[in-house]
């Protein structure tokens, strides 16, 4: 409890997101156990975690794309398991998420993808929609690519055209889930870039998962570390890096979990979580 | 005690999928009816594209076939006017089957195998690539976006199909007509507008209309309940195709049924 409250007195900002005891399932399986944190307006956090550690749930859970067994996600004073669809479109607009793989719209060109909530969304004239993708993708380093198909854009370019798209209504949190995933080092450092640019350009609150660790020491202002579904460690970069906590050791030390030894151990493992 | 347990279960199972349907048809109802009064710029423009898929696309191989099936009607039926030396009953014969039930089925058939299946596999690679997610994150409401288009266009493009492939079945019976029984073009259509009352047309007309909401439901459905992986993708495709030929032709009896005993001629 105490780590959780002490950067609240420190940056005192407002919250953009509150995690209040989150819990969810897939089936009997129980993903994320009693999750609570604050992302602070105009924070970047960074969810750090492996494979399998619930991070990736807890997005989509932060997005209001999957909804919690218990336990509320608010946003702007309202909880996103019970707002009325309305507005549910209306928190929506001012979010703005970049996927693992872009989740562009194959069947539109880039400056097509961008240009989609602007022209659902808003009563903008076409030539102003023009101006505002170009300036998007110029703010993405994509300018020239408006008539690409996504599939016609390597990796990187795909990334940053997802986030020129989840740029275009302004948002004022925005999601990247995985941003450097399958990128070489030079590209995924040019997306931090990005981010930081964005960052220090708009003052936008940003929600990273990742599990790159060079990624999220250069992007977090503060940062959680996950560990089979539940928050291990959660602080400032610094903070994390002074962490004593074996596993989030473990995962910055980049250790491998140990074998197990011995026919106890073994047993113990493969009878672990069964209910006899 | 188990072969009950199945059947019943598998009853169950068909009532809920048909259910599903229903619900998601009236989400496109709703999102049809509101739209207009909402902002919605892009709404016309893809549902123009749908049509052009769905009924201009469909539109050459459709006319092969149904001129084939009109030409296939007159010759089978042949052979048992001939016996009864009513071989000028021919061009009723053609007219009326396929009016009534084959152009309709034939249509219905030629738009499953074409857009039934795009539809499963566009959204459901759409969901596997999480686009269906962006879709969301946007507001944008992917029954509302992505089906009800597509249902508007197939309702408007199935009855517009099935008068096409009526108009060809006719034209594939009147090639025997002249060629083997003795009419000529002209006394032929003259025999085809004699012996079809207005109600063979509407009835099939009635039966696209219901058809098109059968594909489209159903190959949406498919798509928006694909897994995730690529060959999902596919399954969802092949069980799209198999279980709108299968709604299709079992909505066609129903209202075969009904037409015959609520309202006979």
């Amino acid at each position: 409890m105490q780590e959780r409250n002490e950067p609240e007195r420190k940056t005192g900002g407002q919250v953009a997101i509150g995690v209040r005891n989150v819990r969810m399932s897939y089936g009997e399986f129980e993903v994320l156990h009693d999750i609570t944190f604050d992302v602070k307006a105009g924070e970047t956090m960074v969810i750090l975690g492996g494979s399998g550690s619930g991070k990736t749930t807890l997005l989509r859970a932060l997005m209001g794309l999957e909804k919690p067994v218990s336990g509320a996600i608010l946003v702007r004073g309202h909880d996103l398991c019970c707002v009325p669809p309305k507005e549910m479109a209306e928190l929506r607009k001012k979010f703005g998420v970049s996927f693992q793989d872009g989740a562009l719209f194959g069947s539109m060109t880039i400056g097509e993808n961008v240009a989609l909530p602007v022209r659902e969304h808003t009563r903008l004239d076409d030539s102003t929609i023009k101006v505002l993708v170009r300036l998007k993708l110029e703010e993405v380093g994509l300018s020239g690519f408006e008539d690409y198909y996504p599939a016609q854009l390597s990796g990187g370019m795909k990334k940053r055209a997802a986030v020129a798209r989840a740029l275009t209504l302004d948002p004022e949190i925005l999601f990247f889930d995985e941003p450097s995933a399958g990128l070489d080092p030079i590209v995924a450092a040019g997306i931090d870039e990005l981010i930081l640019k964005l960052k220090r350009a708009f003052g936008m609150t940003i929600v990273v998962v990742t599990h790159e660790l060079a990624s999220a020491f250069r992007i977090a202002d503060r940062m959680i570390v996950m560990d089979r579904g539940k928050i291990i460690a959660i602080g400032t970069p610094e903070e994390m890096k002074a962490s004593r906590h074996p596993r989030v050791r473990q995962f910055f030390d980049r250790v491998p979990d140990q074998e197990v030894s011995g026919d106890d151990g073994l047993l113990e493992r493969l009878t672990r979580n069964l209910r006899i | 005690m188990a072969v009950i347990e199945t059947v019943g279960q598998a009853a169950i199972d068909g009532l809920v999928y048909v259910g599903d349907l229903a619900i998601l048809t009236g989400r496109c109802a709703h999102a049809a009816v509101t739209a207009p009064f909402q902002w919605r710029r892009l709404r016309g423009e893809r549902i123009i594209r749908q049509a052009m898929a769905v009924g201009v696309g469909a539109i050459p191989v459709l006319s092969l076939i149904a001129f084939f099936i009109g030409e296939i009607m007159a010759l089978q039926s042949a052979y048992e006017l001939r016996k009864l030396g009513a071989i000028a009953l021919v061009a009723r014969v053609v007219a009326i089957s396929i009016t009534r039930e084959l152009g309709p089925l034939i249509t219905a058939i030629v738009v499953i195998g074409r857009s039934g299946s795009a539809f499963a596999a566009e959204i459901g690679s759409m969901k596997v690539n999480s686009e269906l997610d962006a879709l969301e994150t946007m507001a944008l409401d992917p029954v509302e976006f992505l089906v009800a288009p597509k249902l508007m266009a197939a309702v408007v493009m199935l009855p517009c199909l099935t008068i096409w492939a009526d108009f060809l079945g006719v034209l594939g019976g009147a090639t025997f007509g002249v060629a083997a029984a003795g009419f000529t073009l002209g006394t032929y259509l003259h025999a085809t507008l004699e012996s079809l009352a207005y109600r063979d047309i509407v009835t099939g007309l009635i039966k696209s209309v219901v058809f098109g909401v059968v594909i489209t439901a159903v190959g949406s459905q498919e798509g928006l309940s694909t897994g995730l992986g690529a060959e999902q993708v596919g399954r969802s495709t092949t069980s799209a195709v198999v279980k709108s030929i299968f709604l299709v032709v079992a909505v066609d009896l129903v209202f075969t049924s009904f037409f015959y005993f609520a309202a006979p001629r």
